[in-house]
């Protein structure tokens, strides 16, 4: 029961790119159409659970044996530099237009502040193996699901008379606000 | 005991060291192949990604060339510059290029000259008008919506609407690409070939009368434009003269007959050009 609440509490109550506000430059960056978000959101799911795994075995069976718990963050940022670089060139092999249409944004997920934050998050809260596992998995299908409704209104809002000064990143940041204010509604619910 | 900076150091080291053959190993088995020709077209391709070539982006004509799939002056946008670049890195004759294509809007119906029998406050997308309600807001049921979505499409910002309602074609950046072409749900526009400066602008199949319900300078089939041009250039066919770009030599006799000035001039053109052998 205690995991299934962790992975709600991940995907909506604290969402994190709407309740957190971690991981906004790829929400902004990626949400024109809603295939690329759904490619960027899976990309760093895959990314959000390894990095869980191995920053959970590196935190308790390397860093706090030896006394180091102080180089957390570099290490913590090695490990998730190292997996966005398998992801790309896995996406480079199996598909190239997912790879291309991501661009500049799919090694920006080594930078994207959800990765590292979800991780010291975990680490914070002392989570078993298996609980880093499930608030991982719940990370990255909060961030795919805030991708998604993003990327389905700045669709439908292409065909919309947005004022001119607003056009393009305002008023995406605006729907961004209300969005948050939405999942806000969430708050008590875990 | 070792001491603390020691300790960092080696296990860091190790960390790295372990990492780092991990993804030596990974880029060993997710290898891809690129040849380097594609690289080097994709290079001297204009680089919009307008898919007038019929492919999916300029990477995909590159690719498409480079495995002699495409023609080498399969972009437009390029012309024969392009064209010839093309061909020298595939190590081929470089084609003969045709005049370079410009889009024309035919259709003179804007606010001041047609009718609306409504006002549309739905998206401001011509093809979700037409498909939705056969843009039957405006009066014409081939004439422009005025919507907006050609100039939407232009990949080179080529176009822009008016005040009058009407899209307008900057033709100095015009590519010849045809996505405004592709746009229109009521193909409206068309691709002339350069320097043709006279076109009818209208497209409307209504009787003469239906026309003049809804629009001033529609075309009526009165016909003396196919009786004046010296060159049988124009043909009224379904209520509609059309021309025949191959056939017009620019002479204008047409645009000073038209009663209702839907034929238009382009000032700057030749006025004689030589006739196109057919």
């Amino acid at each position: 029961m205690e995991l299934f609440l962790i992975f709600i509490g991940a995907v909506f109550v604290n969402n994190f790119v709407l309740v957190r506000f971690l991981g906004i430059c790829p929400f902004m960056g990626v949400s024109k159409q809603t295939e690329t978000a759904l490619g960027m959101g899976a990309a760093t799911t895959f990314v959000m659970v390894v990095t869980a795994a191995l920053t959970w075995l590196l935190q308790w069976y390397v860093l706090e044996p030896f006394g180091l718990p102080f180089l957390q963050t570099p290490v913590f940022i090695l490990v998730i530099a190292s997996m966005v670089q398998l992801v790309e060139m896995f996406l480079h092999k199996t598909s190239p237009g997912l790879y291309r249409a991501l661009g500049i944004y799919l090694p920006l997920i080594t930078t994207n502040c959800a990765v590292l934050g979800f991780s010291l998050i975990a680490v914070q809260g002392a989570y078993s193996f298996i609980q880093s596992l499930i608030f991982g998995l719940g990370a990255g299908i909060g961030f795919t699901i805030a991708l998604m409704l993003m990327a389905g209104i700045r669709e439908e809002l292409r065909f919309a008379d947005v004022p001119k000064p607003l056009a393009g990143t305002g008023i995406a940041f605006i729907i961004a606000g209300l969005l948050s204010l939405a999942f806000s509604g969430f708050a008590g619910l875990v | 005991m070792l001491s603390t900076s020691l300790i960092s150091l080696i296990s860091m080291g190790m960390l790295g060291a372990v990492l780092a053959g991990g993804l030596v190993v990974a880029s060993k088995k997710f290898a891809v192949e690129t040849d380097p020709k594609v690289d080097e077209i994709e290079e001297v391709l204009p680089g919009a990604n307008c898919g007038a070539c019929g492919y999916a982006g300029c990477r995909a004509f590159a690719e498409a060339a480079a495995g002699e799939k495409a023609p080498v002056d399969g972009c437009p946008v390029g012309g024969s510059k392009v064209a010839a670049l093309v061909a020298k890195i595939l190590g081929m004759e470089p084609v003969e290029g045709a005049n370079r294509k410009v889009a024309q809007v035919l259709c003179k119906g804007g606010h001041a000259e047609a009718k609306l029998f409504a006002e549309w406050n739905g998206p401001r997308d011509c093809r979700i008008a037409q498909s939705t309600q056969n843009g039957s807001f405006k009066g014409c049921s081939y004439g422009c919506l005025g919507l907006g979505t050609c100039v939407e499409a232009c990949p080179f910002d080529a176009m822009y609407m008016d005040d009058n309602g009407l899209p307008v074609v900057i033709e100095e950046k015009c590519t010849g690409c045809g996505m405004c072409v592709r746009a229109c749900p009521r193909d409206i526009i068309v691709l002339a070939e350069e320097p043709q400066g006279v076109h009818i602008r209208c497209r409307s199949l209504a009787l003469g009368k239906d026309v003049r319900g809804v629009c001033s300078v529609g075309c009526i089939a009165c016909r003396r434009c196919e009786k004046e041009c010296p060159v049988d250039a124009i043909t009224v066919e379904d209520n509609l003269a059309r021309i025949d770009y191959d056939k017009c030599i620019n002479c204008r006799k047409c645009v000073a007959v038209c009663p209702v000035n839907t034929i238009e001039y382009q000032e700057g053109k030749p006025v004689l050009k030589k006739r196109r052998a057919s």
